[in-house]
């Protein structure tokens, strides 16, 4: 068993970030315009029109509250989006082989791929957080657990991206699980609301809902206060990244929907 | 050691998951500074060969190695040594030229400084340098394929494996296509390569295998292989005109037109024969040519009594 050199993987890791990025800055009226504009949207309707109705929300005003679930919610849906994408554009043209018949590892084309979902993910999260400053003052508690909880959950949603597009045949299975799975996770994950307005059944469901935990870690980061340890929130993300980084090295290792 | 062999394949299968049996147990040695043909009609297996060879395609059972590297325990080296040109066109339609040949460089670990000195001469090569910020998609079919063998070697591989390089490019181009392989081959470079124009294989190849049916039907150096064909028909163009074929003993003689014939010329032979009958009958031969490409009819025998046998198959 003989690796590849260090050096020839790390060029390698730099040509598929600086290939991903490229893409992202390509088609930024694909990749990081619509964010912007569905959560200016979010914040209008729910934060200033409905938001005043609500009133407080966990101690805060609700337009604080909701703003870093919106931000949570661009993130990972970017992330996720522009791996799945990129990753089965990829595989679906035929340029995935220019990778896998080269002497990278596996690692390298994930990390590579998942680097391109985090950059347009932090990208599209700068935007929405600038978008949030024209409606709400944002007063950042604990910067840097609220930096890392999003590092990290762009990490797991590009990574479960990169799982979709390798089990995915054709486009239709590229849109299926972003509609019918996450999305509802998402919404469903404390965006909008502290679990403890829901019924104690429903509270505890939500308890199984992995997104609950990234929204609420990065809250606590931003406004201090989470439904969730931070502890457990940290707890579980990093559970999911090691899971889908097995995942994902896998079935490249494999061939999975790649080499049959 | 002497000798090493660039390519070793041990009784390889591959059965794919739709239950097609692809190969049916492949053996196969190609020596470092060879320039291999492999050939066969569609749907032998040449591709999944290839595939399994460059880590595209699961093998099912069988044993490779790539200058000795196993594609089991050492595949990160082994797959260093290769650079494929694939038969379907696998590029991102919407990179540029320059982008693909230079992503591929880093893929293989060259440093961007190093690695546009390597496109920029792939490109130049290949006459693709003025269309280096074109999109691949604006290409025509014989400029991609051209892209794609750009795109093979820009990492200098040991073993260059090429399928169907040529299928789709004009005459002028495939010469000097020709011209460019056996110029690195005689630079180094071992060259594999399937084609389907059986005058490719004869002019650049100096070993050749014949794959059928997923196995193995002939593996021989060309020159061995040619010798092999019992008879050769030759047309031969007149100076004169003669009104009906002419009889010489022992040819099979037949009238195409006045001023044409066609003649068989059995393994034992000679051509020199041939003239001396014709000589005395004062038939003046202005040129001579092979009716068809001497490995082609090699080709259609070893590869079509298969046809008949498996006549009646579900497929
Ligand atoms: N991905 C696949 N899934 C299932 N069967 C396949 C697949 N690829 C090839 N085959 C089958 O395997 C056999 C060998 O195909 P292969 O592409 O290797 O032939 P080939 O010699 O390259 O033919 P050609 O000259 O047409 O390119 C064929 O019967 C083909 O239908
Ligand atoms: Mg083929």
């Amino acid at each position: 068993m003989s690796g590849v050199p260090l050096k020839i993987q790390l060029v390698g890791f730099y040509t598929i970030v600086r290939k991903e990025v490229s893409r992202v800055a390509r088609i930024w009226v694909q990749t990081i315009v619509p964010p912007a504009i569905t959560m200016s949207l979010y914040f209008v309707i729910f934060g200033n029109l409905i938001g005043r109705r609500i009133g407080d929300m966990g101690g805060f005003d609700y337009m604080q509250f909701m703003a870093p679930g919106l931000i949570m919610m661009s993130v990972i849906t970017s992330s996720y989006g522009n791996v799945v994408s990129s990753f089965f554009g990829a595989k679906f043209q035929g340029y995935l082989q220019e990778m896998l018949v080269s002497p990278l590892s596996g690692w390298v084309i994930i990390l590579g791929h998942v680097m391109g979902g985090v950059v347009r993910g932090l990208a599209v999260g700068a935007i929405v957080t600038v978008v949030t400053l024209f409606f709400t003052d944002v007063d950042v508690k604990h910067p840097l657990i609220a930096f890392a909880v999003l590092i990290l959950t762009a990490m797991v949603f590009s990574m479960a991206g990169m799982i979709n597009a390798i089990f995915a045949k054709k486009f239709d299975d590229i849109a299926i699980i972003p509609a019918f799975i996450l999305a509802p996770l998402t919404y469903l994950g404390g965006v909008f609301y502290t679990t403890s307005l829901l019924p104690d059944f429903w509270a505890g469901l939500s308890k199984f809902n992995p997104i609950l935990y990234m929204v609420n870690g990065f809250r606590y980061g931003i406004i201090g206060v989470s439904d969730i340890s931070i502890g457990s929130a940290f707890a579980v993300i990093l559970i999911f990244l090691v899971l889908f980084a097995l995942t994902c090295y896998y079935l490249i290792h494999r061939g999975i929907g790649l080499r049959d | 050691m002497c000798g090493m062999k660039a390519l070793a394949i041990n009784s390889l299968t591959k059965t794919y998951p739709n239950g097609i049996q692809a190969l049916r147990g492949i053996d196969l040695e190609v020596e470092e500074g060879d320039f291999f043909a492999l050939l066969g009609p569609n749907g032998a297996g040449k591709t999944t060969t290839i595939g399994i060879i460059t880590s595209l395609v699961n093998k099912t059972h069988g044993d490779i190695r790539v200058f000795g590297h196993s594609l089991d325990n050492d595949i990160y080296a082994a797959k260093a040594c290769i650079g494929v040109v694939p038969q379907e066109i696998n590029m991102n339609l919407y990179e540029s030229c320059y982008d693909i040949v230079m992503n591929q460089a880093g893929y293989y670990g060259i440093p961007r400084s190093q690695a546009a000195a390597h496109t920029e001469a792939m490109l130049r090569q290949l006459q693709l340098w003025d269309r280096r910020d074109d999109q691949a998609r604006g290409l025509s079919g014989g400029m991609k394929r051209r892209l794609m063998i750009a795109r093979a070697l820009v990492h200098s591989p040991k073993l260059l494996i090429l399928d169907e390089p040529t299928a789709g490019v004009d005459i002028e181009i495939r010469r000097s296509m020709w011209g460019f392989l056996k110029e690195i081959n005689e630079q180094g470079t071992t060259i594999i390569l399937t084609t389907h124009y059986l005058e490719e294989a004869e002019t650049l190849c100096r070993n050749i295998a014949i794959i059928d049916d997923g196995k193995i039907v002939e593996n021989d150096r060309m020159s061995a292989i040619l010798r092999k064909l019992h008879q050769e028909v030759f047309v031969l163009n007149l100076e004169n005109t003669v009104d009906a074929a002419p009889v010489l003993a022992g040819f099979k003689v037949r009238l195409v037109s006045e001023s044409e014939l066609e003649v068989q010329v059995g393994k034992g032979q000679s051509i020199n024969d041939l003239f001396s009958l014709l000589n005395e009958r004062n038939i003046i031969v202005s040129s001579l040519r092979n009716k068809t490409n001497r490995l082609e009819e090699l080709f259609i025998r070893l590869t079509q009594r298969k046809d008949v046998s498996t006549d009646g198959s579900d497929h």
